[in-house]
């Protein structure tokens, strides 16, 4: 079945199975492999994209069901010039990952709620990051890395 | 997840025509359980027809019925809803407080009605404030609709289209939720009507239910110290590996006490 969408603001058309899960086919059919499958069954948070400005759990989302949006993955927030974006920049700051399976999901949730908040304090960030899991347990610079980054963003 | 046929429905009729047209078709709504159950095999439809184009559905507006919320209205516009903070801030909060963040952006008030998980949250808050489902069909008051674990009044084709709540005097709900899943291991919605209080309880037993004595007991003193003494029976309640039936059982009585507490506070 023929899909179009449109992924870091590139229009992409692909004939895809329509059982075809969002996240597998950025990673495989787009070879966008920063998005990751954590635990497949919408709990983790490391499948984490914006789809139409809001963020989503791609593991969960058939592609068809986003045909017609607009997707961003982690490749799509980083500007063209190779440098960093602010929340990824301040995750960099105040190490804010160690393995780094869960940072991509981590910082699309973390822009997604950046831009519904004005100001964010630990308990807003540690509430709204619910659906994203680390690991390594890296929590406490996870918050302080998002608190930066929202400031930063919103300069 | 088995192989399926994907249609897109362009309005209510359309979607129906879709359904009949099938030989096992399933409405897709946000698809947060749907697609979940689909890829451990639970459930394989030969078609999976997607009621997301119908905008129509996605309404939310005062009506003198009270609240009348779209079935594709998904957790997070309700949650962010000034209509549904301003009349019944129960239901924002219940909404808010569904699976996490992402998950809200695509599950739909709908889709979780239909659903029936014994877990969910909207059929507490459906059945305590006494809201009525619209289908394409009928209305049912909500004390009809469920029917029990993953079972509803709905017919085969019927599909919800709205859900009217009418605007209590106070109300709150207050779960105890299991941290990974987010659904409620216990979930109690008490609302004081206009036809007297109502305690219904999720996720403890095999669906939702209400809780006479509690209900009689708040209707003759609205605070938490009127429901001292009144035990839930452990029976007929669920035992797995988050909580015993008599643990169950308990928190019933702690989150109703709760929530009477935070209806109090407004």
């Amino acid at each position: 079945m023929q899909v179009s969408l449109t992924v870091n603001d590139k229009a992409v058309t692909a004939d895809i199975p329509p059982r075809t899960l969002l996240v597998d086919f950025i990673r495989d059919h787009l070879n966008l492999t920063g998005t990751h499958v954590g635990c497949d069954t919408a709990q983790c948070g490391a499948c984490t994209v914006h789809l139409n400005g809001h963020a989503i759990k791609s593991c969960n989302v058939l592609v068809l069901q986003a045909a017609g949006g607009q997707v961003v993955t982690i490749e799509g927030v980083t500007p063209a010039d190779g440098t960093l974006h602010p929340m990824q920049e301040a995750f960099r700051q105040h190490h804010g990952l160690q393995c780094g399976f869960c940072t991509a999901g981590m910082v699309m949730s973390a822009i997604d709620l950046a831009g519904r908040h004005a100001s964010l304090d630990d308990q807003t960030i540690r509430a709204e990051l619910d659906g994203n899991l680390c690991r390594c347990t890296g929590y406490h610079n996870i918050v302080a890395s998002v608190k930066a980054g929202a400031a930063s963003m919103h300069q | 997840m088995y192989e399926f046929n994907y249609q897109k429905a362009s309005s209510v009729a359309d979607a129906s025509a879709k359904l009949a047209a099938s030989a096992d078709g399933r409405l897709l709504a946000g698809g947060q359980t749907l697609i979940a159950s689909m890829k451990m095999r639970l459930v394989a439809p030969s078609d999976l027809i997607d009621l997301a184009g119908v905008t129509a559905l996605t309404a939310i507006e005062s009506t003198p019925g009270g609240l009348k919320i779209g079935a594709m209205a998904t957790h997070a516009s309700v949650a962010a809803s000034p209509l549904v903070s301003k009349a019944i801030p129960a239901l924002a909060t219940l909404a808010n407080g569904i699976g996490d963040r992402m998950v809200r952006q695509m599950g739909t008030i709908g889709g979780s009605v239909a659903n029936n998980d014994p877990a969910a949250d909207y059929p507490a808050a459906l059945v305590a404030l006494g809201a009525t489902v619209h289908t394409d069909k009928r209305q049912m008051p909500a004390d009809s609709f469920f029917k029990g674990m993953y079972e509803t009044a709905l017919a085969a084709g019927e599909i919800v289209t709205a859900i009217t709540f009418p605007v209590p005097k106070r109300a709150a709900y207050i779960k105890f939720k299991n941290p990974a899943s987010r659904y409620a291991i216990v979930g109690v919605f008490v609302a004081q009507t206009a036809t007297g209080v109502r305690v219904a309880v999720t996720g403890a037993g095999p669906g939702v239910f209400r809780v006479p004595a509690m209900e009689a007991a708040l209707g003759a003193n609205f605070a938490s110290a009127a429901l001292d003494g009144i035990a839930v029976s452990a029976t007929d309640l669920n035992t797995d590996m988050h909580a015993s039936s008599e643990y169950r059982a308990h928190l019933v009585g702690v989150m109703a006490k709760r929530a009477v507490e935070c209806a109090l506070a407004g």
